[in-house]
């Protein structure tokens, strides 16, 4: 069973569009599935590689941003920035990872999260070429959001797929060994400084790609919104911490509970709340409700402190655990 | 030119000499031994020859090319596998999987790295552990692991590192017998140990170390009876009288 589910999570995501045909849903479908090709490309470097990355906005902006200028500077379709994007975003990688690979856990971290603050700061200054914080505006080619459903889930599936062939490859071995000991790794023959680099370098890419799509669908960025260090970049992070760290479907699950979890804690789970308290007609739950909603970045953040307590491994890599709590509390409550 | 040699090692971490001047040449198919009480270089020595850590001084030469300053993982691709004193085990890694990564230093396709794993396993004898994680395995099949892993490289010269600490008689005696078949097999082996009945019996020829600095070379029997030797393991005789 377990061995189809992936088959039939894709036949579900297939014809979902046709049984909700709702735009707001299809909406959110759309940023769960770009969260899966970030979630996923997160994975590569820091679950399967073990470095690390706070940055992956830098990425991610960069790829948004060569779909963007292409558009505006070069009259070239915004679509080009998909491919481009992930190129460019490479070339970003490669070599701040040949400098910066010198580093080893916490501080290639670091390292990282400088990057992601230098690009912000390059989009936001360079206002000739980035417009600085006006943005970039372009007109998005479909009406519809079908096909842009249809193709990031093309986007996810693909990355998924690839990322698991690249785990199942010579490469795959190398990457877990660099992960689980670096000097092991380097007396067994493997230059980890070069294979660290092919790894950020594929992660890279993919989240570049995943900028190039977010320009395209949304029709809109600015530098706050893809530099953005607690929208992209730990996002990225808690996908792939909630989803289950070194698993091939992890961040796809952590892609889908995120995006729900941040849904419901930014609308104040869809209103009901707030006409909860309003239908009391208590002045003093209003304002509770009121400072709630406020407070959701917060809530969010309890849950992540949760997962990490309870499900060390996220909820792919701790899935026998929940089975075996649920499971428990099933036959106590027949007992 | 002989098949491995080392000249004039000097290693200087800060004010501490760790190494001064140790040279020495390894015949092909030899078996030789480096001992020396705790904290006298032995493993610092295998730091450098692997290019751990960056010479201060001194030449490193294997099979006519010098190899100082090469990185790590060159020296490995150029026929040197080595193990830890302190294990290093991939540990959320199957026993198998660890000997594979290894093993992928000489070929490129899974199936051959499998291939290859599978026959260092069985030759290491730890065939049957193959499916276990190898943060399971006891200490004993750490250091066998070890071995494996280097041995699954495709080495021509093993740098065993006290591979032999920490077993008990029986193991101790499967260690000896496995050290002499990876021998047999074409693989010289340098070999730092502190248990002298291994040491003594497998090696064709040793060099004591203290302080970083040479203080005997010869057979088994002649380091033994070298004075040098016996003041740096049990200190000097003295007159209460």
């Amino acid at each position: 069973m377990r061995r189809y589910l992936p088959i039939i999570c894709l036949i579900l995501l297939t014809i979902f569009p046709l049984v909700v045909p709702n735009d707001y849903y299809l909406h959110l479908m759309i940023l769960v599935l770009m969260w899966v090709v970030i979630g996923t490309a997160w994975n590569l470097i820091a679950g399967y590689t073990g470095q690390v990355s706070f940055g992956d906005a830098a990425f991610f902006g960069t790829g948004a941003y060569t779909a963007g200028l292409l558009t505006t500077k070069l009259m070239i379709s915004p679509w080009w920035g998909l491919i481009l994007g992930g190129v460019t975003a490479a070339i970003l990688a490669l070599p701040f990872g040949w400098i910066c690979f010198r580093l080893r856990g916490a501080y290639f971290a670091l390292a990282t999260l400088a990057l992601n603050e230098v690009m912000r700061h390059i989009g936001t200054i360079w206002e000739s070429l980035t417009n600085g914080m006006v943005g970039i505006l372009i007109v998005q080619t479909f009406m519809s959001k079908l096909p842009y459903y249809y193709i990031v889930l093309t986007m996810a599936v693909v990355s998924v797929v690839s990322v698991r062939l690249v785990m199942r490859s010579k490469w795959g071995y190398y990457f877990l060994s660099i992960r689980e000991d670096q000097d092991a790794a380097e007396s067994l023959g493997i230059d980890s400084h070069f294979y660290k680099m092919v790894s950020l370098g594929i992660a890279a890419a993919l989240t570049g790609v995943a900028g190039g799509f977010y320009m395209n669908y949304m029709g809109f960025i600015d530098p706050h919104v893809v530099f953005s260090l607690h929208d992209i970049s730990i996002m990225a992070i808690l996908v792939g911490i909630v989803g289950g760290v070194g698993t091939i479907y992890g961040p796809a699950v952590g892609a889908f509970i995120m995006v729900a979890v941040q849904e419901l804690f930014r609308t104040g789970f869809f209103g009901t709340l707030m006409a909860a308290a309003k239908s009391t007609g208590s002045g003093y739950f209003i304002k509770i409700v009121e400072y709630f909603n406020m407070a959701h970045v917060l809530g969010f953040g309890l849950l992540v402190v949760l997962v990490i307590l309870f499900l060390p491994n996220g909820v792919v890599g701790d899935w026998d655990k929940i089975l075996r709590f649920l499971r428990l509390k099933r036959s106590e409550a027949e007992a | 030119m002989s098949f491995f040699e080392v000249k004039d090692l000097v290693k200087n971490f800060g004010g501490l000499l760790a190494v001064n001047g140790v040279s020495f040449s390894v015949k092909e198919g030899e078996i030789f031994g480096l001992i020396g009480p705790n904290g006298s270089g032995k493993t610092t020595i295998f730091n450098l020859i692997t290019g751990f850590y960056p010479l201060t001084r001194g030449e490193i030469y294997f099979e006519g090319k010098r190899i100082d300053g090469l990185k790590t993982y060159k020296i490995c691709k150029l026929g040197i596998g080595r193990t830890f004193q302190v294990v290093k085990p991939l540990a959320r890694l199957t026993v198998l999987d660890n000997v594979m990564a290894s093993a992928f230093n000489r070929s490129t396709t899974i199936k051959d790295a499998r291939e290859k794993a599978l026959e260092a396993l069985e030759f290491c004898g730890l065939a049957h552990r193959q499916d276990v994680l190898a943060r399971s395995l006891p200490i004993g099949e750490r250091k066998r692991l070890e071995i494996t892993r280097s041995f699954a490289t495709g080495p021509k010269l093993i740098l065993l590192d006290e591979t032999a600490a920490g077993l008990n008689p029986a193991e101790l005696n499967k260690a000896i017998e496995l050290i002499l078949k990876i021998r047999d097999n074409g693989v010289t082996i340098v070999i730092v140990e502190h248990i002298m009945r291994v040491i003594m019996s497998i090696s064709e020829r040793i060099l004591a170390i203290n302080y970083g600095m040479p203080i005997g070379m010869g057979t088994p029997q002649e380091v033994a009876d070298n004075e040098e030797v016996i003041k740096a393991y049990l200190g000097e005789e003295v007159d209460f009288a």
